[in-house]
């Protein structure tokens, strides 16, 4: 920066207005660690319901449940966050189509609906299996998008250089995976196959999104001023430093060592601790993801 | 028409009588600003220098904050400015979060999105920005960058090549202009702040956003 080049070029700011603090805060972070969740059991689930059929038949009812509490969740804490929850309704009524936020709405005002079917569906008994099945692959499909699509309204929002599209489509389709593999883990469903599996999709994608957290960290910093100023803040003496590498460490590297002690053990209760901890540090890596670039002044 | 903004830096001597005016023009609640003066002390004592930035919003052409609006309460009018529809806000603050200028705040007030409207009520009816009328030293300079014989327009071929916008790597394409602008005012990198460094102010954070 050019205010450490010389003396000549010593630059203080003396005078101005007191900067926005965090405006996005922790039920922006609630509302995509939920979304995780809700998305992932079913991107996992159809994915076991598939493999295992019968093996895992609680996975019919267990998927859209659990889906359906997360999404509703992940849809409270979106309205909570508005500044005016009650005009919720204009994003329906005057949706303006080049913005992330409505087209991500629409999406997940869609699938929640599908999920919702299957749910009341599988509880109430009347629901056949054709139907159920055309639900789920209804249901599968709009997952996608659904998990995706916080990453391009971090990329639409131009501000923060940290958040690139790209790495976030990544790490967003990773948190599900993380979160779907999870939950059912914590959940105990199928025999011990179906636990290795999961244990493998969770350790996998934790290391997968450590990776690129760390990418993020050594390297991201080298092309973009902006970009080291805010990886400043979990550096070393950053205010975030701990708070980064406690969910670094909770989310990824733990539940990853435990995940292959797990395997190696045959240990049910060694991968569900190791799931835990992966949701508890989801929360806190995405937390710090989402509030670092906000930390930084803007003019 | 497209309507523009430009500032002459050399000009400007930080006297706030634009950030004054726009307050009392916009109703602008307290701690709240569509426009502000940004002293940056350069240098080293004896040798040092202040330099006054006046910072809006930069009106751009390719506006990210209309582009992330689900709801298209910030919307282009015909004669270029980024304008806001306070009832149509859902105040989800996705323009806050896109603008690479700080220039939209959520009012207190309203808990809606705001900020500089080139004071659109006034342009409409044959008026000047309230800043561009306050300024003792013409350093406001407003009008139709599309009218090669406007005021904005010559202004800017006279001085060609001292003719900045802030963040042009961002391709937001401003059209808000500063003659005589260097790094510490138009690149906030460029600058430190130091807690309780200001003036008259020891408040360097806000920390109530909006309605919650």
């Amino acid at each position: 920066m050019v205010e450490h080049a010389t003396a000549a070029t010593d630059a203080v700011v003396t005078l101005d207005v007191a900067l926005p603090g965090i405006v996005w805060g922790w039920m922006i972070t609630l509302n995509m660690w939920a979304k995780s969740i809700g998305t992932g059991v079913v991107l996992v689930g159809v994915y076991l319901l598939k493999k295992y059929g019968d093996r895992v038949a609680s996975v019919r009812t267990v998927m859209p449940v659990v889906s359906f509490i997360f999404l509703n969740i992940f849809l409270l804490f979106t309205l909570l966050d508005l500044h005016q929850p009650f005009r919720m309704w204009h994003i329906f009524f005057y949706p303006h189509w080049t913005s992330a936020i409505t087209v991500g709405a629409w999406l997940a005002t869609i699938f929640t609906g599908i999920i919702f079917l299957m749910a009341a569906g599988k509880i109430m008994n009347k629901i056949s299996d054709e139907q159920y099945n055309k639900l789920m692959w209804a249901a599968f499909v709009f997952a996608i998008p659904v998990t995706l699509y916080t990453a391009t309204i971090m990329g639409e929002a131009a501000a923060r250089e940290l958040w690139q599209t790209p790495t976030e489509l990544l790490q967003m389709a990773l948190a599900a995976f993380i979160g779907g593999s999870a939950t059912y883990l914590i959940l105990g469903i199928g025999d011990e196959n179906v636990k290795r599996d999961l244990a493998i999709v969770l350790g996998v994608s934790a290391t997968l999104s450590f990776i690129v957290y760390m990418g993020e960290y050594y390297f991201g910093a080298m092309k973009a001023e902006e970009v080291a100023a805010t990886i400043a803040f979990v550096k070393e003496g950053g205010a975030y430093h701990t708070m980064f590498w406690v969910g670094q460490s909770m989310g990824y590297i733990i539940p990853v060592l435990l995940v292959i002690v797990g395997l190696k053990n045959r240990s049910g209760s060694m991968l569900a601790l190791a799931s835990v901890l992966a949701l508890a540090g989801l929360w806190i890596a995405k937390h710090v993801w989402l509030v670092i670039p906000q930390l930084l002044n803007l003019s | 028409m497209k309507l523009g903004f430009l500032v002459d830096l050399a000009l400007c001597m930080g006297c706030k009588g634009c950030e004054v005016s726009c307050k009392v023009e916009n109703e602008v609640p307290i701690s709240m600003w569509r426009l502000r003066v940004k002293y940056v002390d350069v240098g080293t004592f004896p040798e040092t220098k202040r330099t006054f930035t006046p910072l809006r919003c930069n009106h751009c052409e390719n506006a990210p904050c209309e582009r992330i609006c689900p709801v298209s309460a910030l919307h282009y009018l015909d004669n270029g400015i980024v304008n806001v529809d306070r009832e149509r806000c859902i105040g989800c603050a996705g323009c806050v979060m896109a603008c690479p200028y700080g220039a939209i705040y959520i009012d207190p007030e309203t808990n809606t999105a705001d900020k500089c409207t080139y004071c659109a009520h006034r342009v409409a009816g044959g008026l000047m920005p309230a800043c561009v009328v306050a300024c003792p030293v013409e350093a406001n300079i407003f009008g139709d960058l599309d009218d090669p014989a406007s005021n904005i327009s010559r202004y800017i071929m006279q001085h060609q090549g001292n003719v900045k916008v802030r963040k042009p790597e961002k391709n937001t394409h401003p059209k808000h202009f500063y003659v005589s602008g260097g790094e510490v005012n138009l690149n906030p990198l460029a600058s430190r702040r130091e807690e309780g460094y200001n003036l008259f102010n020891n408040i360097t954070h806000l920390k109530h956003i909006g309605g919650h």
